[in-house]
């Protein structure tokens, strides 16, 4: 922990600390705005006197200290608290990280609520550096935060681990959670790139903590995978003025040649001893695309293979455009073209702006450039990210 | 996801505030003041604002690099923006759930887009 900077020292300290602090005085709410302060407290003394021996430690007796001053004005219960605020600080335990991550993803709270808390219990990342980072009012997420914990007080849950039989559940909801937090992170370019990829780095921190901690969960490995295999991509997705540069297209030299290593490592040996799930078969999606040295050594039968069991196992309409991409790679754009138009009908895809992109995509391929720049201009108009607008227009523009 | 839900004024809209009695008015307009209110305390409101009337609108245009500036609309216009809530919710039913409580849905409608962002993921 000695070498760490500060900012990630306060980060990796945040939820051992809020779980020793709630564990030792209850009452989620009051505790985890008390370790906020602690914790800027820290981050404004440490630089000046130096991290001490046990920073840990540090936090959990200010924290708590700090919640009995909150809880101040209640003074029915002041001697009480008072009381057990000269009892020894608590002990960190082995459990409580993950019992907090899965208090902040808690099914009562919408998922926004759940993303953001996150971010603060268990990220340890301040309100304005989340407001920031989700391109949000810092009152609007202050109040995000306020109200979940209301609400998880209201629910009456108790800081512990659920259930077994209901821990599975409970860690869908954390994955999906930690996946929404990268994804929101692995953005193109914006004003705001570098408070985004912290996200990023965040996401995959969060996942190989409960990867350490979880190895046995196949899909936990699965999700750590697919986003070191996505994110490896990262430098090589955009060009220097910040325009979207599509897979095929990348300068695959680029690539973050380790996080490619490790992710395909942890999917290669998840598959091999876990039961299958959607995380893992995307992150095996992942590895076939980074594994190619050129855009043209794609495995696409094997994309293909693997994007009928994720069709069978957790359909959806993006993996049935995809399955379909990967089939006209396969059989060629006339195949592709054809299984687009026994989708027509589909309330998502039929108005979505991926499926006119893949559409103009294969008509380019078949060769039939009016029809393509007009599918590209559509795809354009009906897309809600501005890199992709930017180029699907530039697609239509080069078939002039 | 930003969505805007957006209130028009326009000649449907405007007959039937004639149509409102002056409880059914303040009404109305407390219905915007408590909505807001939910908004922020739900933790989902971005911005909201009620916009003055199209007659305060200034046009500006950059000509040569000189400012150019004048009153009002050019003609007199049928429909206009009167105001918005800028929202940040998990999806689209969760806005337009919001919609639904904006006391213009229960006489005319208003209308919820969804905001272009610089987020992406593979194309």
């Amino acid at each position: 922990m000695g070498d760490l900077e500060l900012p990630d020292l306060l980060r990796e300290c945040a939820p051992q600390v809020l779980a020793a602090v709630v564990r030792r005085y209850g009452d989620f709410e009051a505790c985890e705005d008390a370790v906020q302060e602690a914790l800027l407290a820290a981050a404004r003394q440490w630089p000046e006197t130096g991290v001490p021996e046990q920073p840990r430690n540090w936090l959990i007796t200010v924290a708590g200290r700090r919640r009995v001053e909150l809880l101040r004005n209640e003074t029915a219960r002041r001697r009480r608290e008072e009381a057990l605020c000269q009892e020894p600080a608590p002990a960190v335990r082995g459990d409580d990280e993950l019992a907090l991550l899965l208090l902040c993803c808690h099914p009562a709270l919408s998922v926004p609520a759940q993303v953001t808390l996150t971010l603060r219990a268990v990220g340890g990342l301040t309100t304005a550096e989340i407001a920031r980072a989700l391109l949000l009012p810092e009152a609007t997420v202050g109040q995000r935060i306020s109200r979940a914990k209301q609400r998880i007080r209201d629910t009456g849950t108790r800081f512990e681990m659920p259930a077994p039989q209901q821990l599975g559940e409970r860690l869908t909801a954390v994955r999906h959670v930690l996946y929404l937090i990268f994804n929101e992170g692995y953005t193109a370019s914006s004003g705001d790139a570098l408070s985004r990829v912290e996200l990023t780095r965040e996401a995959i921190r969060l996942t190989r903590q409960l990867h350490r901690r979880l190895f046995q969960d196949g899909e936990v490995a699965g999700l750590l995978a697919l986003m070191l295999l996505t994110d490896a991509r990262r430098p090589a997705r955009t060009g220097p003025d910040g325009t979207l540069i599509p897979l095929a297209e990348q300068d695959r030299s680029r690539w973050d040649a380790a996080a490619i290593a490790e992710g395909v490592a942890i999917i290669t040996r998840t598959l091999a001893r876990a039961p299958i799930g959607p995380f893992q078969l995307q992150a095996a999606i992942a590895a076939v695309h980074d594994e190619a040295a050129r855009a043209e050594d794609t495995d696409w039968p094997q994309i293909l293979a693997l994007y009928g069991m994720l069709h069978a196992l957790a359909p959806s309409p993006m993996v049935t455009l995809n399955r379909i991409v990967a089939r006209a790679m396969v059989d060629g754009p006339a195949a592709g073209l054809a299984a687009l138009d026994g989708v027509a009908g589909d309330p998502v895809l039929g108005r979505h702006h991926r499926t006119a992109a893949v559409r103009a995509h294969l008509l380019e391929m078949a060769g039939d450039r009016a029809a393509a720049r007009e599918q590209y201009r559509r795809a354009a108009r009906l897309t809600l990210s501005r890199p992709e607008q930017r180029y699907l227009e530039s697609r239509a523009s080069r078939l002039r | 996801m930003k969505y805007v839900i957006l209130i028009q004024s326009n000649p449907q809209s405007l007959a039937v505030w004639e149509t409102l009695t002056d409880e059914q008015r303040t009404d109305f307009g407390l219905g915007h003041l408590r909505l807001t209110e939910q908004m922020r305390d739900a933790g989902v409101l971005v911005v909201s604002e009620g916009l003055g009337d199209p007659a305060l609108a200034t046009q500006v245009s950059v000509r040569d690099g000189k400012t150019i500036t004048c009153d009002g609309p050019y003609a007199e216009v049928k429909e206009h923006l009167a105001g918005f809530y800028l929202i940040d919710v998990a999806d689209l039913d969760e806005a337009v759930a919001w919609a639904a409580k904006a006391p213009d849905a229960a006489y005319t409608r208003v209308e919820v887009r969804p905001v272009l962002d610089m987020s992406t993921w593979e194309i």
